[in-house]
């Protein structure tokens, strides 16, 4: 896979993550997930997916690299 | 006990401005970046630490009261993500334009950017004004917090007069390396007092299982989002978050970063901070909402507070204060110190007058200007409301509706000085607009429809950059040779 295609992989992986904050499919749900109400669970995780995906876009595709 | 701590706290942070300041190299460029020296760590430190203030800590906590869990969605992991993203594609090319353009401040950038003198004054106004709501956060709430956990023995001016003493000194003493180092030892003693906090009471409410079952017995509602947060307002209140690419201090920290790398560590860890920080903050909201039932309106505020004093030994209760206090003024100086140097280089410096003043008098001018300012928004703090959510909100929009400038300045070639100018004026009047229909109306969204002012500002904002762009004689060459080289 070229640098090019590794960091438009990234960037779509990004904009998902955009859309996968809107959560609506928790907005109602009462249930206990990981000890805390899954509309929090859901977003702190989130948090460290948004690291995780962060350090890649770091690594792979830092924007040095393009100027 | 409480108040020793906090006199404690607030010598130990002087402490930390005078041994960063043994290293102060006596140049300009040490005063107002640090020599652009500043590693990892302490970039990460201080970006987050400039970034939380009272608002994550007492405003999160009330609003979470108030609307539940949903806060943190709206929020923090909106933060998590936004915020990072903006210091990859904008953050690190302004340091690296500021690096060989030596700019100082944004207004220099700005003016360079579109060769504009009449857009660099008109956004030195802007972003001022702007900044007065955020710092109003600080200043309210310090005197909140003292107020509080003493009892009501010292009342709220008192406090708000300390935190604006305190962070002047270290500052005008210290420069940006003191508010960096600063900022780091604060922004450890706010994250680390938090956390403790949080483990105290749960475990003092019969762990977190039994608080929670509590919550779910009588607040049902507070632990889903429901009717309090609609998906709406959610998604539009991703926008807020945007304003960090226009915040005059977290553009003068960047500045500092010792090389494009260092901001590796910053843009990694940030969503990790901010989940570290909110977390607790919004869980202690809605604990408190069955701990401490019936707080109306500005009342709200004082949740966090309230819920130490009840459940955790005075030692933990002054430490926590200081927490507060740690958050509050790490914010506060680096606003202090970039509308400072603000005043300084865009005006004072850039029109001329260092001619005819020393460079003493320069800084004592500078000075002036910052106290006068925090002045005026001691003045406002005593005679405004206390919700500290509120302010920061109104704040935050005006500087995320911007972001379209700085955007087309990183990133469009084509896009002209009339754009520049245009889009600063139209936010500007969008934002008296909204903020006279909105501020006396609780949870004010365009119309009752859920979607936040920011949203309509920022789609306004973005369509005149362009449109008046596109209409305009396109920008010299030379000029535009000198950013996209």
């Amino acid at each position: 896979m070229t640098g090019r295609s590794v960091r438009a992989l990234l960037y779509a992986a990004l904009v998902l993550l955009f859309v996968l904050h809107q959560d609506s499919w928790l907005w109602d749900d009462p249930r206990i997930v990981l000890g805390l109400p899954v509309g929090l669970t859901y977003h702190v995780v989130y948090c460290l997916v948004a690291s995780l995906l962060l350090w890649l876009l770091v690594r792979l595709a830092w924007p040095e690299a393009d100027q | 006990m409480t108040l020793g701590i906090i006199v404690v706290y607030l010598g130990l942070v002087m402490l930390v401005g005078m041994i960063s300041h043994r290293l102060f190299r006596g140049t300009g460029e040490d005063y107002f970046l640090a020599t652009r020296s500043i590693g990892p760590f302490i970039l990460l430190m201080s970006l987050f630490g400039t970034h939380m203030t009272a608002f994550s800590m007492l405003g999160a906590s009330a609003e979470a009261y108030r609307r539940g869990i949903g806060v943190f969605g709206l929020m923090a992991s909106s933060s998590a993500l936004v915020v990072p993203v903006v210091f990859y594609f904008v953050g690190v090319r302004l340091w690296a334009l500021g690096k060989r353009h030596g700019y100082i401040t944004q207004v220099q950038f700005f003016r360079d950017r579109w060769d504009s003198n009449a857009l660099g004054l008109l956004l030195f106004v802007v972003l001022v004004l702007l900044l007065i709501p955020y710092l109003l956060i600080g200043i309210k709430g310090g005197g909140l917090t003292l107020s509080l956990i003493t009892g009501g023995s010292i009342p709220e001016w008192v406090g708000s007069l300390t935190v604006g003493g305190v962070v002047m000194a270290y500052v005008t003493y210290g420069g940006l390396r003191g508010t960096a180092w600063a900022n780091t030892f604060q922004t450890l003693v706010f994250m680390t007092l938090g956390a403790l906090a949080f483990f105290w009471i749960v475990r003092d409410m019969g762990g977190l299982d039994v608080a929670l079952g509590r919550v779910a017995e009588q607040r049902a509602d507070l632990l889903v989002r429901g009717d309090r947060i609609s998906p709406l307002k959610q998604l539009s209140y991703l926008c807020i978050p945007l304003s960090v690419g226009m915040f005059p201090h977290i553009f003068m920290h960047w500045l500092t970063a010792r090389r494009a790398e260092t901001f590796r560590t910053s843009i990694v860890g940030y969503p990790l901070c901010v989940a570290a920080v909110w977390l607790p903050s919004v869980l202690l909201g809605v604990l408190g909402s069955v701990d401490v039932p019936g707080l109306e309106g500005p009342a709200a505020s004082s949740i966090l507070v309230r819920m130490i004093q009840g459940h955790a030994p005075e030692l933990l209760a002054g430490l926590l204060a200081a927490g507060v206090f740690a958050a509050i003024m790490s914010s506060l100086d680096s606003q202090v110190l970039s509308l400072g140097t603000m005043f300084t280089q865009d005006i004072v410096r850039h029109y001329g007058f260092h001619d005819r003043m020393s460079e003493g008098r320069q800084i004592l001018v500078g000075r002036l200007f910052v106290t006068g300012l925090l002045l005026v928004t001691y003045a406002i703090s005593l005679v405004a409301p206390s919700s500290i959510f509120k302010f920061g909100i109104w704040s935050f929009t005006g500087f995320a509706a911007l972001f379209p400038v700085v955007l087309a300045a990183v990133f469009w070639k084509r896009s002209t000085r009339a754009a520049a100018i245009a889009t600063v004026i139209s936010v500007a009047v969008m934002w008296v607009y909204f903020f006279v229909r909105g501020w006396s109306v609780p949870d004010y969204t365009v119309a009752g429809s859920g979607i936040m002012p920011v949203a309509v500002m920022l789609l306004v904002a973005s369509g005149v950059m362009v449109v008046v762009s596109l209409v305009t004689r396109p920008p010299d060459r030379q000029v535009v040779q000198r950013f996209f080289e």
